[in-house]
């Protein structure tokens, strides 16, 4: 078990090591000079350019230049921009913004807590979903089945962005129902916290449930034509303990996995979200930086978010080998 | 149509005629599934009785309704996705159309079932004592610690070694043969009265199917359970069964005491299954007299007997009431306890003096 | 090592097969996979097989039959040994070395309905070897799917349909079709009829007959079915853990079997036709399971369920001694003592010690 567990921590060290190089490698050989950006337009010359440019290393080879980037993710560095032009960047490092010259890990961090408070709808409607496919794995082919099989065609049909949009439009601006508050931290007022996220939590939980509840239908539906399922029945446990210890116990097991490496949808979710509904997240930063070209914050919330996917997987092999002995057992 | 049309159960047997009955009988049981592509008539008008102590043989081919008839008797159909008429009284206790708590106290208690697979027959994620325990809380009110102790009891008793230490084991552990004794264990655990194994042996290597098969004989001579012993195997039928029903197409087609069906088999399809085995004794230089063609679809099961498709031995009936009427199951020139569903006037001369000796040879 | 009686006649036998290892690696689950030991699935299998015969392989699961079919074949390449095809050693050849082997060695599978393909018609099922091999030039294919489908006793004109069209058996002789494409000269049938009901193992046994005697085929028959394989092979062999523990004619080893093991497996399987006369042959019940195949015991592999086993079985491994015209592997080899197996019916033959 250990053994398992250290054997998937060392290959998601691994993948988040490699998913630096290549973002590090997409943002030295982009088209964009970053010295070009540093540079003050109104009194940039080329003198001042090819000195930015040296003092960043960008002259240096590509594999020094990461060396030096990765050195300052664990003990930080001075970022230099030209002579006279440095800034303080303490670890973990993920480079400076182009437009406020400020480190950017701090900055993303305290939109941080933000952005986790959406993406806990996402275990809302993981739960809602499989609740919902349960009921209808149990009365499968009923008419209530066969809307909700049919409700989940049409909804995985629409992008994400436009059910949220159009909730924003109609249940906040035209119709009233929820007010538009902003986001106020857990910590400073729980309430006024839980009323901003109400909102995108619901849209999040009903476009994303559908989804988990045909996973777990399906699944389900496996799982309760398994033959342990008619030895528990011939041994007379009752339907109900049946479906909720049984049946449902194996089947969750593909649900959650699917959760895992759907995570990133998630996290796609949580930037539209952030956007839409006027969230000041990570998400949020990482699309304003996207407008400006601000490649270091963009690179740093691709790595943060590749972070978070790694982790969310190892979480999940975790989970699943506690609920399956032949993984952890092996 | 030899049915009395049953359409609503039958009240439940008073305890004075109970008395007197077999432990299980089931009457005129039919059992069908509405699929998308018609009927599938399963089971039809299937009759038989187990004694306590006594072992019953079911054997047929794949398909014939052998599964089917036998998940009834625990009422493991489920309603609103099959149909069933007829009557199964366990204990003079009806079974069809039975409430779901009179069901649930039946099952496991009275009577316990043992699958073909035990790899996918229990669950993969719960120990083997941790699924005992459970079968045994079900229906006895007694301490956690003492279902723990009662489960190890069972593995021990069906012959698994270092049964304290096994008892924590998940299935995927256990070797094949034991996974199928930890199933016996589970199905034995509340003493059953009866006891059905559906292809128990059949994934099993015959070393292992033979201490399976004994371990099954030796449980229900201990216990003085009815067993019903369902398999495609008419050698595990031989050597285990007191009585055999073979079954054809959803119907029974040949019934009766086991020796006597096997040395005077009455009925064609009987005597095209025992000409298809290949046995260790017989002359190798005669070919296996096959039974031509294939099962018939029991979404339209063929006209008059089932088995016409596919008789050889028309030609000793008059006209064509094979084609056109179904034989009864009636007793043949042996005796009552023999019955057999054919129109043959007299199949035992045919067998003893043109068959036996291509057959058996 | 199997001194096998026609080897020594001068005459080349058409499968020779000496001291047939196969060794799959097991690997660890550490970060670094590495091997940590062997399934020894077959090691030192030796047997000969001559023109038209037809050679039994029984044995319970994990013992190493499918992997044998498989060697020969060539669809796993041997660890070590020699397998000699009229002659030729053919264990160590190239893909393209193979090419003309290949076609006189065919296989024919357990499972009809996983070894066709669903998405090819049956004709093209049966003429892809002819294809393969150029045999037919393309205008005849048709013509001699048909005439291959009429063999196999199915509807020529059905070449046009899919597997999922025909039931097992019938699936099965789509297989056997395939297999005699190519006019090989030997089948290697593994289990070619454990997945069929019954009555419909009989059809497909009587026509592998047929075709044996019609075209002179030699097979490698494959099957955990006793009774089958004595009904198919005049020669049988035995296995148990990756080795051949007794081997002989069907007369031999169903009569008077030598090998402990060989006594076990008869008198459980349990057989129709005895058990109707009222009679069962002695009962001898083996304790336990088949010991792993990655470490297997000491000496005599079958001496943890033996109950002749000495302290000689633990230590040393037995040869495949000749006692009493077959040759068996065991130190004590000796026809069982207590026999009450009745005379069944006339010309049957009954158990008797030697
Ligand atoms: N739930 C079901 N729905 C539809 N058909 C079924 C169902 N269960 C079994 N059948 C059909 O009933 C017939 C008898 O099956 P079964 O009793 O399992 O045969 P066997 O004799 O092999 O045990 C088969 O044709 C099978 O396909
Ligand atoms: N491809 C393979 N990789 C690893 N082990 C294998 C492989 N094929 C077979 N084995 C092992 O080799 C042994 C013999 O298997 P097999 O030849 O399939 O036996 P049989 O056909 O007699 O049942 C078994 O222990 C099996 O697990
Ligand atoms: S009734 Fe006719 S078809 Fe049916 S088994 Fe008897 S002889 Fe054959
Ligand atoms: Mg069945
Ligand atoms: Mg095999």
């Amino acid at each position: 078990m250990i053994g398992y567990i250290l054997r998937r921590l060392v290959s998601a060290v691994l993948v988040v090591i490699a998913t630096s190089m290549i973002v590090f490698l997409l943002f030295t050989l982009g088209p964009s000079d970053p010295a070009q950006r540093l540079c003050s337009a109104d009194r940039c010359t080329e003198e001042r350019r090819a000195l930015i440019h040296q003092s960043l290393g960008l002259d240096k080879p590509v594999v020094e230049q990461y060396l030096t980037w990765a050195k300052g993710v664990f003990v930080g560095r001075d970022v230099s921009y030209g002579p006279g032009f440095s800034v303080d960047c303490p670890a973990p490092c993920l480079g400076i913004s182009y437009i406020n010259k400020e480190p950017v890990f701090p900055t993303l961090m305290e939109r941080f807590p933000a952005t986790i408070s959406i993406a806990l709808g996402g275990f809302m409607y993981l739960i809602v979903g499989v609740i919902i496919g349960v009921l209808a794995a149990r009365r499968r082919g009923t008419s209530t089945d066969r809307g909700l099989v049919a409700s989940t065609l049409i909804i995985s049909a629409i992008p994400y962005y436009l059910v949220a949009l159009l909730a924003y439009l109609y249940l906040v601006l035209k119709w009233g129902i929820f007010s538009e508050t902003s986001y106020v931290p857990l910590t400073e007022d729980p309430i006024g916290w839980a009323g901003a996220l109400a909102l995108p939590w619901l849209v999040l939980t009903v476009y994303f449930c559908v989804t988990y509840a045909r996973f777990s239908r399906g699944s389900m539906i496996e799982s309760l034509s398994e033959d342990y399922v008619r030895t528990a029945r011939a041994m007379g446990v009752s339907e109900s303990k049946v479906v909720a210890k049984h049946a449902l116990r194996a089947a969750v097991v593909p649900v959650i996995t699917i959760f895992g490496i759907d995570f990133a949808t998630l996290l796609a979710g949580t930037v539209f979200t952030e956007a839409i509904f006027g969230i000041n997240g990570i998400g949020r930063t990482a699309l304003a930086s996207i407008t400006q070209g601000d490649l270091p914050i963009i690179s740093a919330t691709v790595l943060i978010g590749s972070v978070f996917i790694v982790i969310a997987n190892l979480l999940v092999d975790i989970i699943y080998s506690f609920l399956d002995p032949r993984v952890r057992l092996s | 149509m030899t049915t009395v049309d049953r359409t609503m159960p039958e009240p439940v047997v008073a305890p004075s005629s109970a008395q007197q009955e077999p432990f299980l009988v089931v009457e005129d049981l039919t059992v069908q599934f509405p699929t998308h592509d018609g009927l599938v008539q399963a089971v039809t008008d299937l009759s038989y009785a187990v004694e306590l102590g006594e072992t019953l043989g079911i054997v047929g081919e794949s398909g014939s309704g052998k599964s089917v008839s036998s998940m009834a008797v625990l009422g493991l159909h489920d309603a609103k996705r099959s149909r069933l008429e007829g009557s199964i009284r366990v204990a003079g206790q009806e079974i069809i159309g039975a409430s779901k708590s009179t069901l649930r106290r039946l099952r496991g208690n009275d009577v316990a079932m043992i699958f073909q697979d035990p790899l996918t027959a229990l669950h993969p994620f719960f120990t083997v004592g941790n699924q005992i325990v459970e079968a045994y809380r079900l229906h006895n009110q007694v301490s956690k610690k003492a279902a723990w102790n009662r489960a190890i009891e069972m593995l021990d008793l069906v012959g698994i070694p270092e049964p304290q230490r096994r008892v924590n084991d998940y299935l995927h552990q256990f070797s094949g043969g034991m996974r199928q004794r930890a199933m016996i264990a589970m199905a034995l655990v509340n003493n059953p009265k009866l006891l059905i194994a559906d292809e128990p042996t059949t994934a099993l290597d015959v070393t292992v199917q033979a201490q399976i098969l004994d371990l099954v004989q030796t449980m229900q001579k201990e216990f003085g359970s009815a067993v019903i012993i369902i398999t495609h195997d008419l050698g595990v039928i031989a050597e285990l069964a007191d009585d055999v029903l073979v079954m054809y197409a959803g119907r029974a087609v040949e019934h009766g005491p086991t020796k006597e069906v096997l040395t005077h088999p009455e009925m064609p399809y009987t005597w095209g299954l025992l000409g298809s085995v290949a046995d260790v004794v017989s002359d190798t230089s005669k070919p296996l007299i096959p039974i031509p063609g294939t099962p018939p679809s029991l979404l339209n099961p063929p006209s008059g007997c089932p088995f016409h498709p596919r008789c050889t031995y028309q030609d000793h009936v008059e006209g064509s009431r094979c084609v056109s009427e179904l034989p009864l199951l009636r007793p043949g020139p042996r005796g009552e306890s023999h019955l057999k569903r054919c129109h043959i006037k007299d199949p035992e001369t045919l067998y003893q003096e043109e068959l036996k000796e291509e057959i058996m040879g | 090592m199997s001194e096998h009686v026609q080897t020594s006649n001068g005459h080349t036998p058409l499968l020779e097969v000496t001291d047939l290892v196969k060794h799959f690696p097991v690997k660890s689950t550490g970060v670094v996979r590495r091997t940590i030991g062997q399934v020894q699935a077959l090691d030192g299998v030796s047997f000969t097989l001559e023109k038209g015969q037809a050679l039994g392989l029984v044995g319970e699961s994990g013992c190493g039959k499918t992997t044998t079919g498989r060697v020969i074949t060539r669809l796993y390449d041997p660890t070590s040994g020699s397998m000699k095809f009229e002659g030729t050693e053919i264990g160590q050849l190239s893909g393209r070395q193979m090419m003309p082997y290949r076609r006189e060695i065919q296989l024919i599978f357990q499972d009809p309905y996983s070894s066709l393909n669903p998405r090819h018609t049956v004709g093209k099922i049966v003429g892809t070897p002819l294809e393969v091999h150029n045999i037919v030039p393309k205008k005849q294919m048709i013509p001699k799917v048909q005439e291959l489908l009429e063999v196999v006793g199915l509807n020529p004109e059905h070449y046009n349909r899919y597997p999922s069209e025909f039931s097992g058996g019938q699936r099965q002789r789509i297989g056997i079709a395939r297999a005699l494409a190519l006019r090989p000269k030997l089948i290697v049938a593994d289990e070619p009829v454990s997945a069929l009901d019954v009555s419909i193992q009989a059809q497909v046994i009587n026509l592998l007959q047929d075709l044996q005697r019609e075209f002179g085929i030699a097979f490698l028959f494959i099957a955990h079915d006793l009774a089958i394989v004595r009904h198919f092979c005049p020669e049988v062999a035995v296995m148990y853990l990756g080795k051949i523990v007794e081997i002989g004619s069907r007369d031999q080893i169903y009569n008077t079997p030598h090998h402990p093991y060989t006594q076990a497996l008869l008198s459980a399987s349990p057989d129709v036709k005895q058990a109707a006369i009222g009679g069962r042959r002695e009962r001898i019940r083996l304790e336990g399971d088949v010991p792993s195949p990655i470490n297997p015991p000491s000496g005599c592999r079958f001496r943890t369920r033996c109950w002749k086993a000495q302290d000689v079985c633990a230590e040393k491994e037995p040869p495949l001694y000749e006692v009493g015209g077959r040759n068996v592997a065991c130190h004590f080899a000796e026809p069982l003592q207590v026999v009450q197996v009745p005379v069944v019916s006339e010309g049957a033959t009954a158990v008797s010690p030697t």
